[in-house]
């Protein structure tokens, strides 16, 4: 047990190193605020267009959510901040992992906003351009309030995978978290500064974890 | 008849949930082959009454037996005990990702451990007694109100039970179906069947039982023949109340 | 345009690491499935243990879901992997990659499991009690069948999701798909492999994506 506490919660080392794991937190937390507002914005955009229900606008918008949603994030970032530069596109991490991030993200929130918005009643939007509004209006005004109140546990959920997905930047070694972490396990030897890290994430995460449960139950329970 | 020993002895039966007390004392004693009717207000605990008899609700106190077993007792088998006893609910509670056949042979093969011909040979002649031997493939989502609960009859009755519990059978059926279900009740009374009945059908409560039984504020407030009852009641509540009800 | 498909599209290159990639394609799907299999058994079985209702058993369980819920994939991994063989257990990167996924997909598949059953109305219960099946027998044989539909839909996406983790993997050196496109991309110093890889995702994924929908749209209108 003594050793166990000495390896894994080592508070000397923790002392040495825990501005570095701040930093990393930083790094994190900017990212998810730069990240989830772009991904939301694409996901609502594909989602209103699909509503137009433009008969060949369609098939490609399935089609472009179906392959975001396919590959793995990780996939995309490496293509990304690996790939690009042999087209001369070359990327800091910051924005490369912006970019997979949110183009996979999106195409997620996508699938969520779409299943809101079909939830909601035709007779919703007839009634709206029957007034003179336009379909864009029609849209953002009478149907997607309706529509983000069915799905709200689904959009909690997709924020709170998000954020805990910025992790996966480590791999491009941008100095998020989890990357400051394996770096500091380099000075210390020991994987107090995982545990760290990883307490730090779930004291970041654990409250929207338990909103976004609450939320879930509560979208069974009405159906 | 009279001599025979009872089949239900409910004794000081108090039931309550936090402060409230919705069974304040009662005791029954049933015969074999009785048909009992409770009848009453809402609220007056006769639902909660016929859910301790198979304890689907606990009783905070009192003693009840089942056939000479006492079922409120600590250590009792509830679970062999229950193939004695059947339920039927007022929301039928049909199992909606089984057919009628296979609503009514699923305990016939998990607690009678019969074989599955056997069980379904068994279910197929509690259909034909409940009038539905033609619907024994269909789900429930298939079948009407007073269909399904005629299925849920046959299911209770599946097992065999010495007695029948019935709340409510007929409160959420349309009117029309209503008499379907009174008339496989009013057969199984006929058949010897000990029943003991919660309902607000008054013409069955008229001429289906042998006793009626008036709860009210939980307790038995009156028992009888239904002809003293329903002509001659002694109290003013069970007066008050059947003029509410009858007259309404 | 002729530079873009020798850069990406390298038939050479592609010829010379088919075998590294298609070896690395068949260990991404060992890992998939032995997560998928995993995960939602030991979630159905956690679900099903907190029907009875035993609290020390519960606040476990319960415990357990929080904690898989609210990290990161990649750090629990990470952890699994750099951690453990200071607690003593040493263990291989194919394992480590497997329990974080599946304990993660566990704590979702619990929760999906949990709220459908806890939406089986109670009279179904009362009737199989009532006919004198046990408790064990009303779980397994009533509530159960119903449960299971009702959460399939909740189940399909998150499982999609976490199953693309084994594209993480590749951080802690499994030899899976992105790994092995990512060396021999280093190593020949052309993106090629790493579109093969893509595109062999894209074979394991794009069914996944198709199925589910199938699937949401079959028993999504169960209730």
């Amino acid at each position: 047990m003594q050793d166990f506490i000495a390896n894994f919660a080592n508070l000397e080392s923790l002392a040495r190193i825990y501005p570095l794991l701040f930093q990393g937190l930083e790094v994190t937390v900017l990212l998810s605020l730069v990240t989830v507002p772009l991904a939301v914005a694409l996901g609502l955009f594909v989602a209103v267009l699909y509503s137009f229900h433009l008969r060949f606008l369609n098939p490609l918008l399935i089609l472009w959510v179906d392959a975001l949603r396919a590959f793995p994030v990780l996939v995309l970032l490496v293509l990304v901040f690996y790939g690009l530069p042999f087209v001369g596109i070359n990327l800091p991490q910051f924005a490369a992992a912006v970019l997979a991030l949110a183009l996979n993200s999106g195409g997620y929130y996508g699938e969520i906003f779409r299943a809101g918005i079909e939830a909601v009643p035709r007779g919703q939007t007839e009634a709206a351009r029957s007034t003179g509004l336009s379909a864009w209006q029609a849209a953002f005004s009478v149907v997607l309030p309706q529509a983000v109140r069915y799905v709200l546990a689904p959009l909690a959920g997709n924020t709170l995978e998000l954020i805990k997905t910025t992790s996966i930047a480590t791999a491009v070694a941008l100095p998020e978290l989890l990357r400051s972490a394996r770096v500091a396990q380099e000075t210390t030897y020991n994987p107090t500064p995982l545990t760290a890290a990883a307490l730090i994430y779930f004291l970041l995460l654990w409250p929207l974890t338990r909103l976004v449960a609450r939320l879930e139950r509560k979208m069974v329970a009405s159906r | 008849m009279a001599d025979a020993p009872f089949l239900l002895e409910i004794d000081g039966l108090h039931k309550s949930f936090g402060d409230l007390e919705v069974l304040k004392g009662v005791s029954l004693r049933v015969r074999p082959r009785e048909v009992i009717i409770v009848i009453g207000p809402s609220g007056s605990g006769k639902s909660t009454l016929l859910r301790c008899i198979n304890r689907l609700e606990e009783p905070t106190r009192g003693v009840i037996r089942v056939d000479g077993v006492e079922l409120s007792a600590r250590g009792v088998d509830l679970n062999r005990a229950r193939k004695d006893i059947g339920m039927v609910f007022q929301a039928f509670n049909l199992y909606p990702h089984l057919t009628a056949l296979g609503n009514v042979a699923l305990a016939l093969r998990k607690v009678l451990r019969m074989s599955r011909q056997e069980a379904e040979a068994r279910g197929r002649r509690m259909l034909e007694r409940v009038g539905l031997a033609d619907k024994a493939s269909a789900y429930p989502g298939e079948l009407s109100g007073g269909q399904q609960q005629r299925v849920a009859i046959a299911r209770a009755l599946a097992l065999e039970p010495k007695l029948m519990l019935f709340d409510e059978p007929t409160s959420a059926l349309d009117p029309e179906l209503v008499g379907g279900v009174l008339r496989v009740m009013r057969d199984l009374r006929d058949e010897g069947m000990t029943m003991v009945v919660v309902t607000h059908e008054m013409s069955f409560a008229r001429d289906g039982g042998d006793r009626v039984l008036f709860m009210d504020g939980g307790e038995v407030v009156e028992e009888g023949p239904p002809s003293t009852i329903f002509r001659n009641p002694a109290h003013q509540r069970t007066r008050e109340f059947l003029q509410r009800v009858l007259h309404a | 345009m002729g530079r873009l498909a020798e850069t990406f599209f390298n038939a050479e290159v592609i010829a010379t690491y088919l075998p590294a990639l298609l070896s690395g394609f068949r260990v991404t799907l060992e890992l998939a499935a032995a997560v998928v299999t995993l995960g939602i058994l030991l979630g159905l079985a956690l679900a099903m243990l907190r029907a009875f209702r035993f609290r020390l058993l519960n606040g476990l369980i319960v415990a357990f879901v929080d904690v898989f819920r609210t990290l990161p994939q990649l750090v629990v991994m990470v952890f699994a992997y750099f951690g453990l063989p200071y607690a003593g257990i040493t263990i291989s990167a194919f394992a480590a990659a497997v329990l974080g996924l599946a304990l993660v997909l566990a704590a979702f598949a619990e929760e999906a499991f949990w709220a459908a059953i806890t939406a089986i109305p109670r009279g179904q219960w009362e009737a199989a009690r009532s006919t004198g099946l046990s408790f064990g027998q009303a779980l397994a044989s009533v509530v159960m069948p119903q449960a299971v539909r009702i959460a399939i839909p909740l189940l399909t996406n998150r499982t999609i999701a976490i199953t693309k983790g084994t594209a993480l993997a590749s951080v802690i050196s499994v030899p899976e798909i992105l790994d092995k496109a990512q060396s021999a991309m280093s190593i020949s110093a052309n993106a090629s492999p790493l579109i093969v890889g893509a595109g062999l995702y894209l074979a394991i994924f794009g069914p996944f994506v198709v199925v589910s929908r199938w699937l949401e749209r079959r028993y999504g209108w169960i209730i």
